[in-house]
């Protein structure tokens, strides 16, 4: 370690002296930069990931809105807002736009009534729990894909199994493929069935949250089965209401997939009476017109509707929190 | 396993029902529903049962039939027929490259759980247990992304893609899938009930670094959540079809890709179109017997739609 020369002889203790110290410093450095770098450092894929794949091509949509872009041939010039004005002025967006909205409702207000039905069943205590559970949860698993390819066969206008059943009690068959309402129809009982049990098991664990004091204060006072329901557990659950509703949203504004594979065109019906916007989104980026910068354009607008409608939720999810409580009170004193 | 869910009763159910869940934690079960329920209550929850798997029997019944007999019959007998086999013969030997999108959805599936996992711990270690300047306000950013729609950043990311040369190849489908605000959140929310300070504590002590005290204390603890959320992520990836529709093509498909071809091609023979979907079905039918468990305890626990 040290060289063996008379000079240097006396100085080794020294030296050793505060080499030691000097190791431990550079230890205690690595360590103290270890705890301060180590959290960043552990958060940072998912920040740079995200960044690229998910916030970079939103705001990049805003960009290329605001361009010629060709599919095949890029980018070309800057054009301002022209792709919002002509996808604002084509009947087809608002056609997609009135579809999309119409197979939202249908599929989200019956499906939140339907799961909290189920719900209120499951929450018993019933027998093999796990085995009732897993099978409301069944559909969850089976792609969307296969749903509509099996869906568009059960709602066939002509050879179709519910038009059969509707003849056989003597109901004349519904041109599931031919009416708007009746495709919209068609196309959300394909969402409800994916989509029931899952909410169901999450209103059915909201339920179960719900303390048993409760019900048996609503029994003191007289309470039967179906009045605790909707005195009780009914205005505990407008929470997690509020929550199913909002996520579902966020994604069933985006359907695609149902509508998309309700017939074997995928064109949303010869009159475009189940188009969807992200439909139309599609068929002008890598349809016939192959146009980016309007496909962009569609995209930011539909952006928008969804920040608008999320924003009008969470108002109205906090003007009924704050109602709510003194409703109640005004109630109970009467 | 019961620690995490009042903060995530939390966020799924709001402030007051997290509260009802801690009393209640603390309380034994309520008298009034320990009473066994009566058979309507049974009966109800078999009709619900049976009209969740019909569809999918529907299919079965399809694939099993031929042409013929299923335009004769639109309803169809509860027995099935002798053709399955035969028909998935057929879908096998057609040209949807079933082999090919069936290889392809369990490299992306997998690849992406993996992934979701690994990164997802990581941050979400990071935020529960770790201090650091700006963990507030980059969780608050966490969680605000939770509500973001991605998929409306579609024409970019082709556009991009495209530069790369990844468009018609898995990685166009692994990369924006291998990250999910979600499962960030769902980890920090797990592992600040599920680790004590006091094991970290100890193995910083014993001098263990940054990264051991995360591969040997964190990594373990979190191992429940972290199964259910590759589950829930291996199934979300698995069924998806928007993007890998756009970006894979007909050329290099994943299974709904190529099962969505069965229709345009073959539409006027239900039974060769039924049989694809019954062959498509059945994977995730495995895994869903299996850990159909794990799923449900996920959802109640606070899963959120992927």
């Amino acid at each position: 370690m040290v060289t063996s020369t008379t000079p240097k002889l006396d100085r080794r203790p020294k030296r050793s002296a505060d080499r030691e110290p000097r190791r431990i410093g550079f230890g205690q450095r690595l360590g103290r930069w270890d705890v301060k770098v180590s959290p960043y450092l552990y958060i940072s894929p998912f920040f740079i990931l995200f960044a690229i794949v998910g916030l970079f091509p939103l705001l990049y949509t805003a960009y290329v809105s605001m361009h010629k872009w060709h599919l095949i041939g890029g980018q070309g010039e800057f054009v301002g807002l022209e792709n919002f004005a002509y996808v604002l002025q084509q009947p087809f967006f608002w056609k997609a736009l009135r579809n999309t909205f119409s197979i939202f409702l249908l599929s989200s207000v019956p499906q939140v009534f339907i799961a909290i039905t189920i719900a209120a069943v499951l929450d018993a205590n019933l027998r093999a729990k796990t085995f009732w559970r897993m099978g409301v949860l069944l559909p969850f698993v089976v792609a969307p894909v296969a749903v509509s390819l099996i869906f568009g066969k059960l709602f066939a206008d002509d050879s179709g199994m519910i038009n059969a059943i509707l003849g056989g009690v003597g109901i004349e068959p519904i041109r599931w493929h031919a009416d708007v309402l009746a495709s919209h129809v068609a196309i959300s009982s394909m969402v409800n069935f994916r989509w029931i049990g899952y909410n169901t098991l999450i209103f059915l664990a909201a339920m179960q949250a719900v303390p048993r004091e409760l019900y048996e204060a609503a029994i003191l006072d007289g309470a039967g089965r179906l009045r605790q329901f909707f005195s009780v557990t009914v205005p505990l659950l407008r929470p997690t209401i509020i929550f199913v509703v909002v996520t579902s949203t966020i994604g069933g504004l985006q359907i695609f997939d149902e509508p998309r594979l309700f017939d074997q065109t995928g064109q949303g019906g010869g009159d475009r009476q189940w188009m969807t916007v992200t439909m139309y989104l599609y068929e002008v980026g890598w349809g016939s017109q192959k146009s980016f910068g309007r496909a962009a354009a569609i995209a930011w607008i539909l952006f928008v509707i969804i920040l608008i409608i999320g924003l009008i939720n969470f108002s109205i999810t906090r003007r009924i929190a704050s109602d709510s409580a003194p409703k109640s009170g005004r109630k109970q004193k009467r | 396993m019961s620690a995490p869910s009042i903060p995530v009763i939390q966020q799924t159910a709001g402030r007051g029902a997290a509260r009802a869940a801690a009393n209640r934690r603390g309380v034994s079960k309520g008298a009034g529903s320990d009473r066994r329920p009566g058979w309507v209550t049974y009966a109800v929850l078999t009709l619900v049962i049976l009209i969740s798997a019909y569809p999918l029997y529907f299919a079965f019944l399809l694939a099993t039939s031929d042409a013929v007999t299923i335009a004769q019959n639109p309803i169809p007998s509860l027995i099935p027929d002798s053709n399955l086999f035969a028909n998935f013969e057929r879908v096998l030997s057609s040209d949807i490259k079933f082999w090919k999108s069936l290889g392809n959805s369990v490299i992306v599936s997998s690849v992406t759980a993996i992934s979701v996992v690994i990164f997802s711990t990581l941050a979400g270690y990071s935020f529960a247990k770790l201090r650091f300047k700006g963990r507030g306000p980059l969780l608050v950013f966490v969680v605000a992304t939770t509500a973001v729609p991605t998929q409306l950043g579609i024409v970019p990311l082709f556009i991009v893609m495209s530069k790369l040369g990844w468009t018609g190849n898995l990685i166009a489908v692994i990369v924006p899938g291998m990250v999910t605000a979600f499962g960030v959140f769902w980890m920090t929310q797990y592992l600040e009930g599920a680790l004590p300070y006091e094991l970290i504590e100890a193995a910083r002590v014993d001098g263990a670094s940054m990264i051991r005290t995360f591969w040997h204390i964190a990594l373990p603890a979190a191992r429940p959540a972290a199964a259910m959320l590759g589950l829930f992520t291996f199934v979300g990836a698995w069924t998806n079809f928007f993007w890998p529709f756009i970006v894979l093509g007909s050329a290099n498909p994943t299974l709904p890709v190529a099962v969505q071809l069965l229709q345009g091609n073959y539409f006027n023979d239900m039974s060769l179109v039924m049989a694809g979907v019954t062959l498509s079905v059945i994977p995730l039918v495995i895994v869903f017997v299996f850990a159909g468990r794990q799923l449900v305890a996920g959802i109640m626990q606070g899963a959120v739609k992927g």
